[in-house]
């Protein structure tokens, strides 16, 4: 009799403690939004609408098909903010879109801190990735093998650093490495190293590369004259107004609030 | 009586279960491989696929060409097994048959550890001592490359060698060793030519473990390989079968040609692996018939 007692208080106890897992699951459906776009952008929409959902209870769907494809699809009205990791062109534009600028990826051209090499202008490194450039003396350094570290195909970085070096398909790499802290670790070992990381996470176990004299700073991303960079830009359409809710996730996204989400995710915040 | 027959029956049912959550697992494991890596297969061609030289997965022409993963693996591991057959076998000996007990506890505690340190330390260590090393001994510009995986997995497939080798010559007859020196053998030579002997099938499973455990292994691999597609040259970077899969799965989307190709990659991985595990069951199995 005790036993059976016991084994239903045991019972009763688990079952009291799968009840608590099952919460109201979001007292309504408050809607959705849906982004669609870039795939560098994955790691800064997943984050602020992470946050968004958090705070409202509006879920964020984002379907990562690139930024032509996110671009077509906001203008086809698949979706209520496309994401574009480029700035808009002028024919995009003449359609009726609106690209407003959410964030700059920049990214820090890397080399080992006793590397004498300090400036390389836009050209000059993507000569060097391409292979065109194999030996430090031919920029101002010793006499080594550049070793040409990169990351692995489909990475976001990657992609950003070859679409602005307009290196695409064509780099030469000795490594291909699958996270920016490899990188980093990798080129501060290596005196012949270079490499490139978003800027945020860039240590003082390496060296940053000024790029044409200008240094890979926040103020200087912001104002556009470091160049190694890339905007991320939300695009909406100028004369449909958004959802109610899609219109609630452009305000948090460009609000103080999600600065600090922003820049956590290694981009700098346009406002 | 009855009691007891329904009690025995209900534990019976209960540790059938259990044992076909494995057999399970493994046939779910196979299916799905099958499934989703044949797609890829049947659009690159089968051909192109195995024995295409170039790998360019996110280019606006894509390649899928994996043989330079196919021979990186093959030659990786055998590189490994060159290394650590020979230490490992040696090993073995010497703790079973010539190392007093106390050497023998303090060594076989530490083939323990080793085994039981997990790959992303041997990856770590690999890259900040390894690879290095390699740079300035060899006089290269980077010290990754299949050179630095194969003395990483040498290092990892040594416990395995050791342990299982170790087992096989205790579980030589003592009887055997004992006749040897009656012959007028000395120990060397009763080592080498009666127990090893002996115990020749059980050190050939140890071996195909090893292999096993090399051509398996990805993430010590990933960090010291340098991972370009490259095909392999000892001081070039290499990307192995496994790396391959574990290097572009992040970012490669849902239902894309990349995706599916890795699959077919893991599928083609999965293929190795079953045949190391045919082998050694045949090692296996002659041993149990003698």
């Amino acid at each position: 009799m005790k036993k059976i007692i016991r084994l239903l208080t045991v019972m009763l106890l688990l079952l009291s403690v799968l009840a608590g897992c099952n919460k109201p699951n979001g007292e309504e459906e408050k809607g959705t939004v849906a982004t669609d776009g870039s795939t560098s952008m994955s790691k800064v929409i997943g984050a602020l609408g992470e946050a968004f959902e958090a705070e409202t209870g509006i879920t964020v769907t984002y379907n990562a098909t690139g930024s032509g494809a996110g671009i077509a699809a906001v203008l086809e009205g698949r979706c209520d903010i496309g994401l574009a990791s480029r700035g808009l062109k002028q024919e995009e534009k003449d359609k009726g879109l609106v690209g407003t600028v959410l964030a700059y990826d920049g990214i820090a051209i890397i080399v080992h801190p006793e590397n004498p090499v300090s400036d390389l202008d836009l050209e000059t490194i993507a000569k060097i990735y391409t292979g065109e450039i194999t030996n430090w003396k031919e920029v101002g350094g010793d006499d080594a093998e550049i070793v040409v570290i990169g990351r692995e195909a489909g990475s976001g970085t990657r992609d950003g650093f070859e679409d602005i070096t307009k290196t695409k398909e064509k780099c030469v790499y000795r490594q291909e490495l699958t996270s920016t802290g490899d990188v980093i670790t990798t080129v501060g070992s290596n005196s012949a190293a270079i490499g490139y990381a978003s800027l945020a996470s860039v240590k003082e176990s390496v060296k940053a590369l000024t790029v044409g004299g200008v240094k890979a700073t926040e103020a200087n991303i912001q104002n556009g004259s470091y160049v190694v960079q890339r905007p991320f830009v939300l695009v909406t359409k100028k004369d449909v107004k958004l959802s109610d809710s899609a219109q609630k996730f452009f305000d948090y996204m460009t609000s103080e609030k999600a600065r600090d989400i922003i820049s956590g995710t290694g981009v700098v915040p346009a406002n | 009586m009855r009691k007891n027959k329904i009690f025995e029956d209900i534990v019976h049912a209960i540790f059938l279960l259990l044992g076909l959550i494995t057999v399970g697992c493994v046939v779910i494991i196979t299916v799905y491989l099958i499934i989703s890596g044949i797609p890829a297969i049947k659009e690159i061609g089968l051909i192109n696929f195995l024995f295409g030289k170039e790998w360019a997965s996110t280019a606006a022409d894509p390649k899928f060409g994996i043989l330079p993963f196919i021979l990186t693996s093959i030659y990786g591991t055998a590189g490994a097994i060159v290394i650590g057959v020979p230490v490992g076998f040696f090993t073995a000996v010497y703790l079973s048959k010539i190392a007093n007990s106390k050497v023998r506890a303090i060594m076989e505690s530490a083939v323990n550890l080793l085994a039981g340190i997990p790959s992303v330390v041997y990856g770590l260590v690999g890259m900040l001592i390894l690879v290095p090393a390699i740079r300035k001994t060899f006089n290269v510009p980077d010290g990754s490359g299949l050179l630095a995986a194969i003395v990483v997995l040498a290092i990892m497939i040594l416990p395995n060698i050791i342990k299982v080798s170790i087992t096989s010559l205790d579980a030589v007859p003592i009887e055997y060793e004992d006749a040897s020196y009656a012959l007028g053998a000395s120990p060397i030579e009763t080592f080498f030519k009666v127990s090893v002997p002996a115990a020749k099938s059980g050190i050939a499973a140890a071996v195909v473990l090893g292999v096993g455990r090399a051509i398996g292994e990805a993430m010590a691999v990933m960090m010291v390989a340098g991972n370009v597609a490259n095909m392999p040259s000892l001081f070039q970077s290499v990307r192995f079968l496994t790396t391959a899969v574990a290097s572009e799965m992040a970012y490669s989307s849902p239902g894309s040609l990349q995706r599916n190709a890795l699959f077919s990659i893991a599928l083609v991985l999965y293929m190795f692996i079953m045949l190391i595990n045919a082998a050694l069951n045949f090692f296996l199995k002659r041993d149990k018939e003698k």
